[in-house]
């Protein structure tokens, strides 16, 4: 970036930093003057939609947000929701969607390395993540090379790190074709009376930096983040960052290891915006000014402007407020780990932003015209004329359901190697997920299982949501996304606590895509009030559109649950010949909106699946009773692909692939494709031993579920009958072929 | 008895030896941190794995120049119960405490998973409680775990019976298709000619409990102790 | 002055990357593509040292450090 201070203001050049004139008129007008080059770059980022939430901040106000268990709901650097024992869980999801997609192994390695500092600045020791991810079909070589350079640069940056990554979901998309989504979750626990906050108070304290120094990396990564692609877009390569985990390493034990001693009053990441945000956010929740000497700034190149200094990105970095007198003892801690600290600037009560380049005056402006003075828009709202025929599903509109049974055997493997089912183990192999040593349930079930060493609790984690439904719906789809990801919590035997949400979607400036998120906030909203599990962090991510077309949308929704008894848990997978299939919920599924129709028949369409809460809460209470009541030898949420798909995947991620002989109930004489594939929320597969039958039916008697029995584990074969007819009858082998190595055949990789 | 869990800048899996050798097994274990230079006191050394200096150029290349890494020559070269896990395998073998490298997997990507490896000598204070040929189940977890050596030094480990485990099949088998990363002669842990400095890629620290899934791990460390209880004795 | 030092895999030793690298090319039609290896290439700032000093000094830190002479081979030049 050529610019110096003596560069003339035009409107120009605020519109190539992402300014509409109105807004630069409102930057003039909280300045009193024409802002300089600095200044106009400072405005740039933190008012961008990324730092600022213009967008988004009046409809995330609508989320429930507080409990009895919440300890730091959304507006810090992470959430955090009390475990009992003393202890906090504290986490957050993030994307990192448009520099993946430029450059796919250090964007996900530097959006995992942002999501890490977001929870152990909050005092946490992180000890799991989970990424949830969307690309293009694989058919397209440029897909198969980002999901390859995705998934490598996450355990590049999770493995060395040490934290694991112990699940995630993966969904493709032509929607996704012209935007990937890379989205992070992380996971740490603090001691619940530990937890730090990013807050400069106190007047006259040191502002000290830590961490990499800084280089001109990543400049303008924020206003990136929320403009459209376009073809140009190759030409703004040089803005990705490149992660160092090994850095990030020693900066995460070294910050614990300050964290433990009382000498600090604030710590923030400097994540998107650097040094500007982390300085103005610190600032404006504490309601001070901070001065800033960039002179003393660490740096990796000569000759960097205040304009490059205040908005470089570089990586692994963090502003630490430290209490006066202390600047000594918090140096030697760094130094002790090899990493450049410096004192940089100190806490005022003047409520500015002042920042100096060695005697001169660089930028002077007022914090809360940078954070809670930020535009607000209350942007224009439209539901798409098109929805009404996207929601409807005539009986005209289906094909012919299959005759023969091996035309659903071979639907089923067709189903069973669609990536967004297929097993992962492509994937999860590369990343550590057993580092620590808390893994108790392996990526591949329901839901993650991690233990808290030294307690008898386990923490349970799911991420999820099915963009297809809300795109055809996103009210349902959004409240659908809570649920599934709550009850995938409970297949675990845990109780779902609190919610991190990634919200991606198109541009604001659509009113259709407004609506759409707008619908999504009430669902996620309706269903947490629902589900008691209130949103205590999360991101928005806008302008997920290229050359106008806008991804479906994506709200993704994570999900921690607690087990006051981690023995007390369960896995999808079967394990033991004999035992009876006990499905809780609904037996019918709806052929709306789901997978069977559009991966077979190319139909997106219908209305996604009705969505009971109050049903819902009760089959995932009476799973958990009965998982807790050790009544249970495996339990699994059917969603995707319907009731076939569930219990094929039940088949085969226990300890061995197992068989089972299933008969569904058809009393009102369904379509056979509509037994085995439709889908419906609120359903459970469990397997339960013989002898426990009845005390399980008296379980569900109690939460006034739903309950039939419909078959039995075992065998070489998955046989599955509607009402005495046979549909489905294929052997284990070759289901566990079409679903194990479907990634790797089409990603034409051998494993 | 006491010992020690080496802690270098990007060590990763400290913890977990910590714990596993503190709280399962339940001998007295305290992480020393790289720029220490005595052992003095300890009875046994085990450094961990991770990323020692972020594996930057070679695994294990910088780490081994650490301080404490002198003190741990001294301490196997006077006999001492070296075991060097994953990253810590890496170290021994460029501090040359160990014959042979480890270099990238054959199949380019770092790989986490479960595999089964042979017993093929008890005869080390780590293998104490196994069975010769017995088949146990650890996670390795790493990209560069391909041992190469040349042929002499092969022949040598061989006939000196420093081979420990190697990858095998469910059933004992050691073929191509079992070896995970390549390693010569499905090559997943070697013993120093004296026998007391153990280098391996897998991960008995990831199966030391049932709940992780395992306890093949835990006899391999409850072997250690054996050993140098006895022979305390 | 600056040195420019060169480590590579010894002949024989497997170099998995560069058998990848080799397959792709063959893949994009070069197939005229014999052996790939993949090494390492480095500069190294150098302050007030003579020519031979320097060359020595640099020997040393490859034997050292830079390279491992188990799997690696060296070269090194000196330029002003």
């Amino acid at each position: 970036m050529a610019f110096d201070a003596a560069v003339e203001m035009t409107e120009e050049i605020a519109a190539r930093h992402g300014l509409s004139a109105e807004e630069y008129g409102r930057i003039v007008g909280h300045l009193g003057r024409a802002p300089n080059i600095t200044e106009l770059g400072i405005f740039s980022v933190m008012w961008s939609e990324h730092c600022s939430y213009k967008s988004s901040r009046v409809h995330l106000k609508r989320f429930p947000t507080t409990g009895p268990r919440v300890i730091q709901g959304p507006g810090e650097n992470a959430g955090a929701v009390d475990i009992g024992g003393g202890l906090a869980a504290v986490f957050k999801m993030e994307s990192h969607n448009h520099p993946s997609f430029i450059e796919p192994y250090q964007g996900a390695a530097t959006g995992v390395g942002g999501i890490l500092r977001d929870v152990f600045t909050m005092g946490a020791r992180p000890i799991a993540s989970l990424d949830s991810l969307r690309f293009g079909p694989l058919t397209d070589p440029r897909h198969r090379t980002l999901l390859e350079g995705v998934v490598a640069g996450i355990s590049g940056y999770g493995n060395c790190i040490g934290v694991p990554t112990v699940g995630g979901e993966l969904f493709c998309h032509p929607s996704y074709a012209g935007n990937i989504l890379v989205n992070v979750f992380t996971l740490g626990i603090a001691k619940a009376d530990r937890l730090f906050r990013g807050t400069a108070s106190g007047v006259g304290n040191p502002v000290i930096y830590v961490g990499s120094r800084t280089g001109r990396d990543g400049i303008h990564g924020a206003t990136m983040a929320s403009a459209e692609f376009d073809d140009e877009s190759d030409q703004k390569r040089p803005t990705v960052q490149v992660g160092d985990p090994f850095t990030e390493k020693l900066l995460l034990e070294a910050c614990l290891e300050l964290m433990s001693m009382d000498m600090i009053v604030g710590i923030q990441d400097m994540g998107a915006a650097g040094l500007t945000s982390s300085s103005c956010e610190m600032a404006g929740r504490a309601g001070t000014g901070i001065e800033l000497w960039l002179e003393k700034v660490p740096r990796r190149e000569p000759g960097m402007t205040p304009y490059e200094l205040m908005l470089s990105e570089s990586q692994e970095r963090m502003l630490i407020v430290a209490k006066a007198g202390r600047e000594t003892e918090v140096m030697e801690i760094f130094e002790k780990w090899d990493l450049p600290v410096a004192v940089v600037g100190r806490v005022t009560e003047s409520g500015t932003l002042r920042v100096m380049d060695g005697g001169r005056l660089a930028a002077e402006i007022p914090v809360r015209a940078l954070t809670d003075e930020a535009p607000v828009y209350n942007r224009p709202i439209a539901r798409p004329s098109e929805q009404e025929e996207r929601n409807r599903l005539d009986s005209s509109d289906l094909p012919e359901p299959a005759a023969e049974p091996a035309d659903y055997g071979r639907v089923l493997k067709t189903l069973l190697a669609v990536p967004g089912i297929a097993h992962k183990g492509w994937v999860v192999r590369q990343y550590d997920h057993m580092v620590r040593t808390n893994t108790v349930v392996r990526p591949g079930s329901d839901a993650a299982v991690i233990r808290i060493k030294g307690t008898r609790k386990g923490l349970a984690l799911s991420v999820d949501c099915n963009s297809r439904y809300c795109w055809l719906d996103p009210r349902m789809g959004g409240a659908l996304a809570v649920a599934e990801a709550a009850r995938n919590i409970s297949c675990a035997g845990g109780t779902p606590l609190a919610v991190t949400d990634c919200l991606n979607f198109g541009s604001p400036e659509r009113p259709e895509t407004m609506w759409q998120f707008s619908e999504a906030v009430d669902g996620i909203s309706e269903a947490c009030a629902a589900l008691g599990t209130p949103v205590v962090s999360g991101n928005v991510s806008f302008y997920n559109e290229t050359n106008g077309a806008g991804i479906y949308p994506t709200p993704m929704i994570a999900m921690v649950g607690l087990l006051e008894d981690i023995d007390k848990r369960a896995q999808q997978g079967f394990r033991k010949e004999g035992d009876a299939i006990i499905l809780l919920g609904e037996t019918l599924g709806r052929l709306g909106g789901s997978e069977y129709l559009a991966a077979i028949h190319g139909l997106e369409r219908g209305a996604p699946p009705a969505l009971d809460l109050d049903l819902e809460k009760r089959v995932q209470a009476a799973c958990r009773e009965a998982i807790r009541a050790g009544l249970v030898s495996s339990a699994h949420d059917a969603s995707d692909g319907g009731l076939a798909v569930a219990l094929a995947e039940s088949c085969l991620s226990g300890p061995d692939p197992i068989g089972a002989r299933v008969d569904l109930p058809n009393p009102d004489g369904a379509r056979a494709d509509e037994v085995l594939f439709g889908e419906a929320a609120s359903r459970i597969i469990l397997s339960v031993p013989e002898g426990k039958i009845a005390e399980v039916e008296a379980v569900a008697r109690r939460h006034e579920v739903p309950i039939a029995r419909i078959g039995k584990v075992g065998g070489e074969k998955l046989e599955i009958s509607a009402a005495g007819q046979g549909l489905v009858s294929e052997a284990v082998a070759g289901l566990d072929d079409a679903w194990r190595n479907a990634l790797a055949r089409q990603l034409g990789v051998s494993e | 008895m006491k010992f020690a869990v080496l802690v270098f800048p990007g060590s990763n899996c400290d913890h977990d030896c910590y714990h596993a050798l503190k709280h399962v097994v339940g001998v007295e274990t305290s992480f020393v941190w790289h720029k220490e230079e005595s052992l003095a006191g300890f009875d046994g050394v085990v450094i961990p794995g991770g990323f020692s200096y972020g594996d930057y150029l070679r695994c294990g290349a910088i780490a081994r120049f650490s301080p404490i890494m002198k003190a741990v020559e001294t301490f196997a070269r006077e006999g001492g119960s070296v075991i060097g896990i994953c990253n810590g395998f890496q170290i021994l073998v460029e501090a040359g405490l160990l014959p042979g490298a480890l270099i990238r997997n054959r199949g380019l990507k770092f790989i986490c998973a479960d595999v089964s490896l042979r017993v093929e000598t008890t005869g080390t204070p780590y293998t104490a409680e196994f069975r010769k040929g017995e088949v146990l189940t650890m996670p390795i977890a790493h990209a560069e775990g391909n041992y190469v050596a040349d042929p002499e030094t092969l022949e040598k480990l061989k006939r000196n019976d420093q081979v420990v485990f190697r990858y095998c099949d469910a059933q004992g088998n050691a073929t191509d298709a079992a070896n995970p990363n390549g390693a010569m002669d499905n090559i997943a842990g070697i013993v120093s000619e004296r026998r007391n400095v153990l280098g391996m890629m897998p991960h008995p620290d990831r199966c030391a409990e049932e709940i992780l899934g395992g306890g093949d791990g835990l006899r391999l460390f409850r072997s250690m102790v054996g050993s140098l209880s006895e022979s305390r004795v | 002055m600056k040195a420019k030092v060169y480590v590579t895999l010894k002949t024989g030793v497997l170099d998995p990357q560069g058998k990848a690298v080799e397959q792709a090319l063959h893949a994009l039609g070069f197939k005229e593509v014999g052996d790939v290896r993949i090494g390492k290439y480095l500069e190294i700032a150098l302050n007030g040292a003579t020519r031979e000093d320097a060359e020595k000094r640099v020997r040393e830190m490859c034997e050292k450090l830079l390279a491992n002479l188990i799997i690696e081979d060296y070269r090194l030049e000196i330029v002003p």
